[in-house]
This record gives structure tokens, C-alpha cells and sequence, in this order.
């Protein structure tokens, strides 16, 4: 018996050295593929390293809103928000817990509350401005979903939306600062006045906000809201990391401002104020 | 055996009803669906008939994912028709009644796809245009 135990306390401790040596001695065996395994890595960092400095490589997807074009005339606010709630079967529920907003209007201390004044302009005061998904570089939504239903198009840096995958937890809510996602708490369909065939409506218990009208970049198009305003103008669409694009000459030559850009979410809208 | 007087009467019970709906629908499954052909009359598909009735499910899974996580929204051409990626613009320009196309095999199979949830029929569209 003391034999059996004294035999079984010897092969349990080389065991336990075993066990505690063979990471450390498979490490040291193989640094030449651990090296390998690193130049493979690099990229990736490389990237990561873009994004910190937030600096998407590629196309980045912006768009320039020139508010003067809209002070004194709420109406066009109104024809580019019917615009883009046409395009998405965007429903009317009227009532402000189970709204559905891709692009709004907000007063200037709502839309923009750290760079709002004591004594604003009268402008500023009496003016609404066009608020919408900021398409940001660190998109927090993106961080929080717990499915990648949210995610970012490599490809163009827009925040787009993979409804089949959202499982309706509202996190993107709680971390998106701008407001700019809506829950379905009810069956969107009675609540839309006219259909647009080429797009689908959404379900209850899922989360949607504006996506860029990717579906209309597609056809070549441009957003609907940019389009509904084209004959002024007053939005400018493109990509800000390609210096000749009219965006970039736009925020080259005007003042513009970001929505609450304190919190590092390096947004894609800009705005003239 | 034990109990001989109990087991086999209840052990033929037992597959008198398990086997109910086989031998009261007198051992046939019911007809045959016949999906409706294109009212418009086409002919060509994405893909020849056969594959599209046994692949077309995961066939749409895969454009959902292109179009959606990979932004690879290119039309499919298929004999020099272009077909934008999707059911409201690829399948349901040609196959317009939702009704007599999808669903006469789905009930038939009792599968539910939840593509309706989201997804516009033809007939849910005319029925908002008829609406004041």
C-alpha cells in the first residue's frame, strides 16, 4: 500500500512537470513557425493600427450636410425624410416609443449638445438639422452586437445591417450616442402607407437605421436623400479617404462640424452649420 | 414471456396509432403540388429546374450573405438575362404569385420559411397600392 502510494505520487509529479513544461518547450522548438506565424500577423496589426488613427484604408463612405440650404425651409427637411421612408417602407407608427427613424430632424442642442451655446444664433435656435446614422469609423453598435448582425462593410466603411441575424437585444441602441436606431416593438406593415417593391419591410424585434441606401450605391444611384435634394445640393455624397472626390473638396474649403466627436466614434457625416 | 395478455394487445394499439395518418389517408401522401409556371410565360431560370428545387434554399442563403455581409451585390446572368440577387428582384419578377408558386410545395412539406416576415409577395404590394 505505502509502495502503490509512493510509486502513484512519483508519476502524478512528472506528470504535473510535464504538463508544465511542454508549452514552454513546444515554444522554444518552434520559433521558426512562430515567426512565420507573426509576418502573418502583421497585416492584421497593420490595420488595426489604421483604425486606431482612424484612418479607414480604401473607400470610406461620408456625406457633407449643408444646413444653410435648409434654414427657413423645413419643407425640404420633410422631402428628404419622405424621401428616404419611401425608399426603406419606413413606417409612420406615430408614437415616440415605437418611432422608426433612419434619417430625422432634430433641433441643434439635441443633434449637436457639446458644441451647442447659452446665446445660439437665431439661426441656430430656429432651425432643425438632418441627423441620421454617422456611418462612424469606431462604431460602438458594432462592438456591442453580440451577433455581427451590425457590422462594417469593409469595403466602403459603411455600418450596415444583417436583419436575418439580429436577434432584437438592443445593445447597438444602448451604445450608439447619436439615437440613431429604432426598434420594431410591433409589426411594421400596417404602419406603411405604399410599398417600394425593391426593398423588404422589416419584422417586429429587430433593429434597423439607416445603411447609406447600399442597395441604391449598387445601381449606381445615389441616397435617397441626397437625391431628393440634388437640384440645391445641400447633401454631397462620396468618399472622404479620395482626396479628388467633391466631398473631399467640400470639407477641404468649408468649416464643418461632427456629432459629438468627443467620443472617438470618428463619425462619416459632417455638417455646415 | 410475462404478462403476454397485456403486451401484445397494447403493442398492436401502439402501432395501430402510430401508423393513424398513414392508413387513414389510405396510403398515399395526397397529390402532387404542381407549382405555378411563370405567368409571363419565361422559361429560364437562375438555374436549371432541377437544381432550383432542390437547391434553391441554400442557394438564397448564399445571395443573402453576398449581398448583405459581403456587399457583392452584382447581378447573376444567367443565358444573358441579368437577375438582381434576391427574392422581391430576381424571384418573384417572374414567379409574381407567391401563393400558387412557393407555397403549394411548402404547405405540402409543411416546411414555413420566415423569408415573409420581411420580404414584400407581389400580392401584399397591389394590396397597399389598391389602399387609399
Amino acid at each position: 500500500m505505502d509502495n502503490n502510494r509512493r510509486s502513484f505520487l512519483k508519476i502524478a509529479g512528472i506528470t504535473a512537470l510535464a504538463g508544465i513544461g511542454a508549452p514552454v518547450a513546444a515554444h522554444l522548438s518552434s520559433s521558426p513557425a512562430a515567426a512565420s506565424a507573426e509576418a502573418h500577423g502583421a497585416p492584421q496589426e497593420g490595420h488595426e493600427a489604421a483604425r486606431e488613427s482612424g484612418k479607414r484604408d480604401g473607400v470610406r463612405l461620408g456625406m457633407v450636410i449643408d444646413m444653410r440650404k435648409f434654414y427657413g425651409h423645413p419643407e425640404m427637411l420633410d422631402k428628404v425624410i419622405a424621401a428616404c421612408d419611401k425608399a426603406h417602407n419606413i413606417p409612420h407608427i406615430g408614437n415616440k416609443k415605437s418611432e422608426i427613424k433612419w434619417i430625422w430632424k432634430a433641433p441643434y442642442a439635441n443633434a449637436f449638445p457639446d458644441q451647442s451655446v447659452a446665446h445660439s444664433s437665431k439661426t441656430i435656435a430656429e432651425n432643425d438639422f438632418l441627423v441620421l446614422c454617422n456611418h462612424c469609423d469606431q462604431p460602438p453598435c458594432v462592438r456591442v452586437c453580440p451577433t455581427k448582425a451590425t457590422f462594417v462593410l469593409e469595403e466602403n466603411g459603411i455600418v450596415a445591417m444583417d436583419y436575418h441575424r439580429c436577434i432584437g437585444c438592443r445593445f447597438c441602441m444602448m451604445a450608439c450616442p447619436y439615437g440613431a436606431r429604432s426598434f420594431n416593438w410591433e409589426d411594421p406593415r400596417p404602419y406603411i402607407s405604399e410599398y417600394n417593391p425593391d426593398f423588404p419591410t422589416r419584422m417586429r424585434g429587430v433593429v434597423e437605421k439607416c445603411t447609406f441606401c447600399e442597395e441604391r450605391l449598387a445601381l449606381g444611384q445615389q441616397p435617397a436623400c441626397v437625391e431628393a435634394v440634388k437640384d440645391c445640393g445641400a447633401i454631397v455624397f462620396g468618399d472622404l479617404n479620395n482626396p479628388e472626390s467633391q466631398i473631399c473638396q467640400v470639407l477641404a474649403k468649408e468649416n464643418t462640424i461632427q456629432r459629438s466627436p468627443a467620443y472617438g466614434t470618428k463619425p462619416s457625416v459632417f455638417y455646415i452649420v | 414471456m410475462y404478462n403476454k395478455g397485456l403486451i401484445v394487445p397494447g403493442l398492436v394499439v401502439f402501432v395501430i396509432i402510430a401508423t393513424f395518418p398513414f392508413w387513414y389517408n389510405g396510403l398515399s401522401a395526397g397529390p402532387v403540388p404542381k407549382p405555378e409556371l411563370p405567368p409571363g410565360g419565361e422559361k429560364q431560370c437562375v438555374a436549371p429546374a432541377e437544381v432550383m428545387r432542390s437547391e434553391h434554399m441554400s442557394m438564397l442563403n448564399e445571395w443573402r450573405d453576398e449581398v448583405l455581409r459581403d456587399g457583392h451585390r452584382v447581378a447573376v446572368v444567367a443565358d444573358g438575362k441579368e437577375y438582381r440577387k434576391g427574392l422581391q428582384t430576381a424571384c418573384m419578377s417572374c414567379h409574381t404569385n407567391k401563393e400558387k408558386f412557393c407555397d403549394s410545395c411548402h404547405n405540402y412539406t409543411a416546411v414555413q420559411p420566415y423569408c415573409w416576415d420581411c420580404h414584400l409577395t407581389p400580392a401584399n404590394i397591389v394590396a397597399k397600392k389598391e389602399k387609399p
